[in-house]
């Protein structure tokens, strides 16, 4: 909400002091927050003047211009020794006769602009004349502003114009929180700024109305629940080419909305100084009684904008024998707009209830001014005032006269009292504030209060109960928690005071939470980099991951209002959101990296289930509350991590070596370790991993995730290095299988026994098959074995491959014998030959 | 080596006289002491101590000595050994010494050299910056409290005084899920958590509620669609907003440093009323802007705005089953990228989107 200083000055006896800033300062702290504070017209300063131009000849130029050569009498003090100043003009909507604006040299214009006499189009133009737009009036940029002497008739060249335009004005833009609707006029920032400074407010809705009676513009309201008040008055003989008078023309552009024509201005203009939005009908096209009805589902009506919109059941409508007006609070029909003809206006002023505008706005997607103001609350005692000052404007302003009828239909909706203890303001804020305080500060926002057993004297309310009745404009005041803020902020919320509250011994981090800390820091360790993406993408991201059709990470959440229309679904794997940030990386040079991320991912519920809506004036019973959380899709915390171009760098120790499948799979086993979890690794086939290379990932018998290099068609697709590769794991999977306390191992103190073995296999037995039959085949004695070398080539055969094994044997309680020892090998080798057709390699 | 002689002619024992036996101990030692190094002083060892050795070949004529004179040759033989293999467990010793200390100089590398061979990594800033926030409150006692990012409409919205049909609603642009009215959004604040919190568990509460959350703005130098809250929640007996107030001028200073204090402003939330923005003390002029105007951070406000708080409204706390006649509570919320921005200088939102490592490189994982 914007609002000019000098016109919330009309309702307030603000010291004469006060600056913009210190008000803006001061509103602030009573909870209307400054958003911008703008002087326009700062640093005008010189000659700025009325002059009457005396001729203008028309000069073409040779860039294929035509320029006017004036002659502009500015006045005897400002006329040059020779007289009328002569000025070159590039405007043509003016002429000899005309009353303009001059700003002679010497003077400074909006923006820091200065004016001086300069040679230009073969004359010295000794001044200039003045637009809307530099005049900082307004965006008008059609030609020069021609003063109307219908406006002024006492303009006379040399009249200075800087008061008379309004170039000066302060204005405090507010943020305006939606309890505050009344604050979304002059009438409520001034009430704030009467408090804030202590000062008279004088309430421009004060005005003595006639008495309602049955001649006025005949309403019926058939949905009173929806409009509890309608008002009209009707002005006759008004003259539509009259002008909107400059000052409120230039109040309602410093109010942020656009001057259009006297009789829409005045209704905006009481909007803006009352807060009660206000409908003009062009009364010659209005055909029988106004009927306030809700509309039929799949009426239409055109609104002002020329938009035809198809109504719901639950939408309000003005109408008349004609059928639709007017969608009631949010916008006008076309039928019956003022236009440039309207001599007859029959003025609305009605009251609306809140929650039916908020839907029609919202399902209109209409957030017009009014619709703004009647779904925060209006003061339901206005509409009788608000119509009453408008059709004195328009008389005033537009000529003709109010007719005698005063429609008046309904009447305000009664106010609750509000019962709140005295004390209740210093038990919620901490401050001391004693039953007077609170008393005396909601007498002052308007509040009728009534001490228990005191009568109206609050200087005795003590510590009993106060019933409070709020004035019209605060329909949000229904809560002592409402009169609580009500006095606090009034007290000063500065002067909230300090306390730590002291907490119960608490159980510190969760263990799941130390683990994904643990995780976070030992990835970072490993050198990775963590990345943040968001969690939307397409199903064209998982086409390029080659998902089949039906691999299950398809079947997503869908957002209703995507930001992008590529990407509205909700991730079920976190790749394609690293593969871009390296892709991005890659882009900006950074071609090796290792990148993570940690993050949910999004299943549907099986069903997908719809949440239910539960009451809120209870907790939910137990049953209520479990279908709740049961439609709230699985989000399983994941782990994926990328690696592109080098794992280890090259350099003046020798050259560097690429990640490698490897890689992906040693950082989960890694991650195994730190958590005390053995993560068994078997081979696997699934998108978007290389066939040949991709490893599956197992927890005891729970599929964790996977890891290995990437399809070479997603490195193509995601455009990332060839050969990048790629892990993701469920990380609330891996997480849940670390034990709660490790146990210790028991270790012998006797000394070791080291066998190695070469065994000759099939090329397709996977390494941890063999090395689980060794140990099987080794027995108790085995204390450890490691899978030191791989043989391939023609020493072993096509198609077979030698694993060699670093085994040791050790025994708990005794040294062992080579006899003991060679029979354990021997053993573990017949396993494997017999389960393997593993041969011993010489 | 050979047996005792027993059939011995004195007279051509001749090595086995005093000063013959001290001319090879000389001709030894000096031949120990000219050995430049190890290598030389291996050689001495074997012409000098070795078993063909002089002295070694004066030891074995002992035995053919007339039992008489054996004693005394012995001891001056034994003398004399004993004399050279000093000599030679010193030398060694001394050019050990030398041959380390030449080795050591000859070692000698360029440190300086690098090693970045293992590439470095980095936690993103603002995970650091949650779980860094998340000490502060339960080094208090406090608890950090999780929650989904779809949630439940009710528990986003209804639950915390923010029915179907209030204005505040339009205030965050909420992402819905499809179905439109199967009651699931990306929760649009941490608040639902608070409320899951308030359902699942009876006062006295203490919790921080750090996490993502969705809301549809279009990504800017300011704005991110999906950015982070830390949010807290207290519901205990007699709890008022001095204590939010102490609470948040203690969470500032652990973020911001000492005599950072906050502010509050009346504001507008439909979960707490009172309701209050926070500002903070600006940490650049440290609140002398207004008078010197200079501040580009605070832009001449002297403070900075931070967040939003206030005392539970008594509506939430029924929504979740607690007695509000017994218990009040405060809340406060805050935006994460906001703190991070103050306290790192980071000067744009979408740094902190892109994923770019050479961002997050630079604060490791603690900041």
């Amino acid at each position: 909400m914007k609002a000019p200083l000098s016109w919330i000055r009309e309702y307030v006896d603000l010291p004469d002091g006060v600056t913009a800033a210190e008000l803006a300062h001061r509103l602030t702290a009573l909870g209307l927050k400054l958003e911008a504070l703008e002087t326009t017209g700062a640093g005008v300063e010189g000659p700025i003047v009325v002059g009457r131009v005396l001729s203008a000849v028309d000069e073409p130029q040779r860039n294929g211009r035509t320029i006017k050569w004036c002659q502009v009498d500015c006045g005897p003090e400002h006329n040059g020794p020779d007289g009328p100043r002569g000025i070159v003009c590039g405007a043509h909507n003016f002429g000899a006769g005309d009353l303009v604006v001059v700003s002679l040299p010497g003077a400074v214009l909006p923006g820091g602009f200065a004016i001086s006499a300069r040679k230009t189009y073969g004359h010295v133009s000794d001044g200039m004349i003045c637009s809307a737009s530099e005049l900082g009036l307004g965006d008008d940029h059609e030609g020069i502003l021609v003063l109307d002497p219908g406006l002024d008739p006492d303009l006379s060249p040399g009249d200075p114009v800087a008061d008379l335009l309004g170039l000066r004005e302060e204005v405090i833009e507010l943020e305006i929180n939606p309890d505050r609707a009344y604050a979304l006029s002059l009438r409520g920032i001034a009430r704030e700024a009467a408090i804030a400074y202590g000062v008279a407010f004088h309430d421009p809705a004060m005005r003595e109305v006639p008495t309602p009676n049955d001649d006025g513009y005949p309403v019926r309201v058939e949905a009173p629940d929806g409009c509890p008040v309608f008002a009209t008055r009707t002005v006759i003989g008004f003259d539509p080419a009259a002008p909107t008078p400059r000052w409120m023309a230039r109040r309602v552009q410093l109010a942020g909305m656009r001057p259009i024509s006297l009789a829409v201005d005045v209704t905006n203009y009481v909007m803006l100084e009352l807060g009660n939005p206000i409908h003009g009908y062009d009364g010659d096209l209005l055909a029988g009684p106004i009927v306030v009805r809700r509309a039929r589902e799949g009426e239409t009506i055109t609104t002002l904008d020329d938009v035809t919109r198809t109504l719901s059941a639950e939408d309000l409508l003005i109408t008349d024998d004609t059928g639709p007006i007017g969608l009631a609070g949010v916008m006008g029909g076309q039928s019956t707009e003022l236009s440039a003809s309207t001599t007859q206006v029959v003025v609305e002023a009605a009251h609306f209830e809140a929650t039916g505008i908020f839907r029609t706005a919202r399902r209109h997607r209409l957030h017009t001014e009014g619709a703004k103001r009647w779904e925060r609350g209006v003061d339901p005692l206005l509409p009788a005032y608000a119509a009453d000052r408008v059709a004195h404007l328009l008389v005033e302003h537009g000529g003709g006269s109010i007719t005698e009828g005063v429609t008046y239909v309904g009447g305000p909706p009664e106010q609750s009292v509000v019962t709140a203890a005295a004390d209740l303001p210093a038990r919620v804020t901490g401050m001391s504030i004693d039953a007077d305080t609170t008393v005396a500060h909601l007498r002052t926002v308007g509040c009728t209060v009534t001490a228990e057993g005191s009568g109206a004297d609050g200087a005795r309310a003590a510590s009993g109960t106060l019933s409070v009745l709020p004035p019209s404009w605060r329909p949000d005041l229904t809560d002592p928690y409402d009169l609580v803020e009500e006095v606090a902020r009034l007290v000063g919320y500065t002067e909230v005071p300090s306390v730590l509250p002291p907490a119960p011994p608490g159980r510190g981090w969760t263990r799941l939470q130390r683990l994904r800390r643990r995780v976070g820091l030992a990835l970072a360790g490993a050198g990775l980099v963590e990345v943040r993406s968001w969690p939307f993408l397409g199903q064209g991201h998982l086409d390029r991951l080659g998902l089949a059709a039906d691999d299950e990470r398809r079947d997503t959440l869908e957002v209703a209002n995507p930001l992008s229309e590529e990407a509205p679904e909700l991730a079920t794997t976190l790749l394609p959101g690293l593969l871009e940030a390296a892709a991005r990386n890659r882009g900006r040079g950074t071609t090796s990296l290792g990148i993570y991320e940690t993050a949910p991912v999004f299943v549907p519920t099986v069903d997908r289930l719809r949440a239910p809506i539960l009451p809120v004036d209870r907790r939910p019973d137990d049953e209520e509350l479990r279908r709740l959380l049961a439609a709230v899709p699985h989000q399983p915390l994941h782990l994926a991590v990328v690696l592109s171009g080098e794992r280890e760098a090259g350099g003046w120790w020798g050259s560097g070596r690429d990640a490698v499948w490897a890689d992906a799979v040693e950082l989960v086993r890694r991650l195994g370790s730190l958590l005390s979890v053995e993560v068994e690794v078997a081979r696997a086939t699934r998108a978007p991993w290389h066939p040949g290379r991709c490893a599956s990932l197992t927890v005891g018998t729970v599929e964790v995730g996977h890891a290995g290099e990437l399809h070479p068609s997603v490195c193509r697709a995601y455009a990332v290095a060839p050969r990048t590769c790629a892990v993701e794991v469920d990380l609330d999977l891996l997480l849940a299988a670390a034990p709660a306390v490790v146990r210790a191992p028991r270790y012998s103190s006797y000394p070791v026994a080291k066998e190695d073995v070469a065994l000759v296999v099939d090329a397709a037995l996977p390494a941890s098959v063999l090395a689980e039959t060794l140990r099987e085949g080794a027995g108790e004695l085995l204390e450890s074995l490691r899978l030191f070398d791989v043989w391939t080539g023609e020493q072993v055969g096509p198609g077979r491959t030698s694993l060699a094994f670093a085994l040791r044997f050790r025994a708990p309680d005794r040294t062992l014998t080579e006899a003991e020892t060679a029979a354990a090998r021997d053993a573990a080798v017949a396993l494997a030959a017999q389960r393997h057709g593993a041969v011993q390699r010489a | 080596m050979s047996g005792p002689n027993s059939s011995f002619d004195p007279v051509e024992v001749t090595p086995l006289k005093a000063d013959q036996v001290d001319a090879m101990r000389e001709e030894a030692l000096t031949a120990v002491a000219a050995a430049a190094d190890l290598e030389a002083l291996r050689r001495v060892r074997t012409a000098h101590a070795g078993d063909r050795s002089p002295l070694a070949l004066a030891n074995r004529e002992i035995g053919a000595l007339p039992p008489q004179a054996r004693k005394d040759a012995g001891m001056r033989v034994g003398r004399a050994r004993a004399a050279v293999g000093q000599a030679l467990a010193a030398r060694t010793t001394e050019l050990e010494a030398e041959a380390e200390a030449r080795m050591l100089v000859e070692e000698t590398v360029d440190v300086t050299l690098p090693w970045d061979r293992e590439p470095r990594g980095a936690r993103h800033p603002l995970t650091t910056l949650q779980e860094l926030v998340g000490d502060v409150f339960v080094a208090m006692g406090w608890e950090v409290a999780e929650g989904p990012e779809v949630e439940a409409e009710w528990l986003n919205f209804d639950a915390l005084n923010l029915g179907a049909d209030h204005p505040a609603r339009t205030m965050q642009d909420t992402f819905w899920l499809e179905p439109a009215d199967g009651g699931l959004v990306m929760r649009t604040h941490t608040s639902p958590v608070q409320a899951r919190t308030m359902l699942s568990r009876t006062p006295p509460v203490y919790v921080v509620c750090p996490g993502r959350v969705f809301r549809t703005d279009e990504l800017d130098a300011t704005h991110t669609p999906v950015f982070s809250q830390v949010e807290g929640l207290v519901v205990d007996r007699g709890i008022t907003m001095a204590h939010l107030k102490g609470t948040l001028d203690h969470f500032a200073e652990a973020m911001f440093g000492d005599g950072i204090t906050t502010r509050f402003r009346p504001s507008y939330f439909p979960f707490t009323e009172p309701s209050a923005e926070v500002d903070l003390v600006c940490f650049v002029c440290r609140g002398r802007s207004p008078e010197v105007e200079s501040c580009r951070t605070c832009k001449g406000e002297g403070w900075i705005e931070w967040g939003g708080c206030g005392v539970v409204n008594p509506r939430v706390l029924t929504a979740c089953g607690i007695d509000s006649d017994v218990y009040s509570g405060f809340a406060f919320g805050m935006g994460l990228e906001r703190t991070l921005m103050f306290r790192h200088g980071v000067a744009d939102m979408r740094d902190m989107v892109e994923g770019d490592v050479r961002f997050t490189l630079p604060f490791g994982t603690e900041i």
